[in-house]
């Protein structure tokens, strides 16, 4: 598993029903229904994976977050995980408070557009910023909605969420010091992590 | 007791097991048959010779693994296979019901199937799995009895039919009405069979069973070389210019079908898919059909298929979301029309082994799955 999947596995209880939006190879619902005793079930957009998680036991169906998270009545789950995946759908505001009627918790992790080094990148080139966490040209990225860290709090403000947690994930690390300067999480921070509910 | 208020006694079913059943009852699956199969589904059809049906993915070590499962098959209500249908006699006249046969439904096909499971003492089945109208026997089984499946596989099929479903269907039943060997549905006591209008009625459904591109890449334009065989078929003169491969192969897909098929089962059970539709039995609302219940599903479309095609799969997976249960929904992709499910397919094999596997872990069922 990712670092990033490791900590959202660790915030989840066990036994929970999670629902996995992206659940890619499957890794997540696998380890929280294998080793956290979880009712884990994924929605994966991408038919090899999900035909090779559904091929490996794990209850994964082929889906969109856009259209796919209306159809759940309120409440079916415990945990609502969205992995890297905010800045690419079409309406991030609906997702999210999907996310939130279906499960008690949203667990939301995205790369932080604030970081130093894109700022710095589009301040001396002019040009749309490339780093190893944004890898894709302005032409052919699937992140059609890239936020930053004060970004997301403006909007969890908005739209009525607690923040019941949140860290700063870096391809080697975690850090919970960005609880503590918002202002240097939103400017070291590769990739958010959020734990949500609603107010 | 059937839907319509009668009741067909005694009632008889033909069926095929494979494997063993355990000592607590809880590995059988039942596998439910489409429109013109039959329980031979992992073993040599007695007519035809040929090897059964589904027999690349029934057995010891295949995706069905039959060392693990005990598999049920039986033959449909108003079948012809042994099963009670129009071709069995009446207990009152000593003559076969034929065009008496009273009209059945899906939910009367299962309601018979589960006699059948009573009869072997299991409460709950761990799987039932079905392609085509196998699909809609499988969706009945979740709907009539949720406790009685812990996981469902509806395969290349459908909630409801469709209009150009019901189309297709009256247009096979309308061959076989205009054949002069059908006596307005008397052709038993003439001693004849409607061949050719049943065989035509097969031809028309097989096409819709292939794709275009399956067609095109089996066939092409072909031409058969050579003079065709004066085959034993009834389906007439050779046409003009000689013969297309399509037209020999739907040929002899159509006559051979007429020596294991009754032209009656094929109206009565033509007739039970016609009226099958769960939204409208649940006030219109398919997801009420599943409301509470437990069962795990596992739902397959093949890309290629345009008798059922995906989005009507797609639809159940709404309705079976809306009513909070666990789906797992997989598209094959496939080129190869609505019988893929019946084909060589890697992807398909691995989802439905995967799927069991996983589904038997969590009921519980001993030994290592995955």
């Amino acid at each position: 598993m990712r670092l990033d999947e490791k900590i959202i596995a660790d915030l989840i209880a066990p036994g929970s029903r999670v629902l996995d939006i992206g659940s890619g190879d499957g890794s997540l619902i696998g380890y929280l229904s294998r080793d956290k005793g979880c009712q884990a079930q994924g929605i994966e957009l991408d038919m090899k994976a999900v035909t090779h998680s559904v091929a490996h036991g794990l209850p994964v169906m082929h889906g969109d977050a856009d259209y796919d998270l209306a159809d759940y009545p309120e409440g079916t789950f415990d945990y609502v995980v969205l992995q890297r995946t905010l800045q690419a759908v079409e309406h991030p505001r609906d997702v999210l408070s999907h996310m939130l009627r279906i499960g008690r918790y949203a667990v939301v992790s995205f790369p932080n557009f604030g970081h130093w080094r894109l700022r710095w990148q589009f301040l001396r080139t002019g040009r749309m910023p490339m780093t190893s966490v944004w890898p894709t040209p302005w032409y052919a990225t699937a992140n059609i909605h890239p936020c930053t860290i004060y970004d997301f709090f403006a909007l969890c403000e908005e739209d009525g969420y607690e923040i019941c947690q949140w860290m700063v994930v870096n391809e080697k690390r975690s850090s919970f010091w960005g609880r503590f300067s918002p202002k240097l999480a939103n400017l070291l921070g590769e990739q958010a992590l959020f734990l949500l509910k609603k107010k | 007791m059937l839907q319509c208020g009668e009741t067909l006694a005694p009632l008889e079913i033909a069926y095929q097991t494979y494997g063993t059943l355990s000592p607590q009852r809880d590995n059988a699956i039942v596998i439910c048959h489409a429109f013109t199969g039959d329980q031979y589904v992992a073993s040599t059809h007695p007519l035809t010779g040929k090897p059964g049906w589904w027999s690349r993915m029934v057995g010891p070590g295949l995706p069905i693994d039959t060392n693990r499962f005990f598999v049920i098959c039986t033959n449909v209500l108003g079948g012809c296979m042994g099963t009670t249908g129009p071709t069995t006699l009446r207990a009152d006249t000593g003559r076969p019901w034929g065009k008496d046969f009273p009209p059945i439904t899906m939910h009367d096909i299962v309601a018979a199937q589960v006699k059948l499971v009573d009869s072997f003492k299991i409460e709950r089945l761990f799987a039932v799995i079905g392609g085509s109208m196998g699909g809609m026997q499988t969706l009945t089984w979740v709907a009539d009895f949720p406790e009685r499946v812990f996981a469902a596989m509806p395969i290349a099929t459908s909630p409801f039919q469709s209009a150009q479903n019901i189309a297709f269907n009256e247009v096979s039943r309308q061959a076989i009405y205009a054949d002069p060997a059908w006596h307005g549905g008397d052709y038993y006591a003439h001693g004849v069979i409607p061949a050719r209008g049943l065989a035509v009625a097969r031809m028309m459904a097989h096409i819709t069973y292939l794709s275009e591109d399956a067609l095109t890449r089996k066939f092409g334009r072909q031409i058969r070389p050579g003079t065709v065989p004066d085959v034993e078929n009834p389906l007439g003169a050779l046409p003009f210019g000689g013969m297309f491969e399509v037209e020999s192969y739907l040929r002899y897909q159509g006559s051979n079908f007429t020596k294991r098929f009754d032209a009656h089962s094929y109206l009565t059970i033509s007739r039970a898919m016609d009226f099958f539709d769960l939204a409208s039995e649940h006030g219109g609302e398919l997801s009420a059909a599943f409301a509470g219940g437990k069962t795990r599903f596992c739902v397959i479309s093949f890309s290629s298929d345009w008798l059922f095609p995906t989005s009507r799969s797609r639809s159940l997976v709404r309705a079976l979301n809306q009513a909070g249960g666990n789906v797992s929904f997989v598209e094959i992709e496939s080129d190869r029309g609505h019988d893929a499910f019946l084909l060589e397919e890697p992807d398909f094999d691995r989802t439905i082994h995967g799927f069991l596997s996983g589904a038997a872990q969590q009921a519980g069922l001993p030994g290592e799955w995955l």
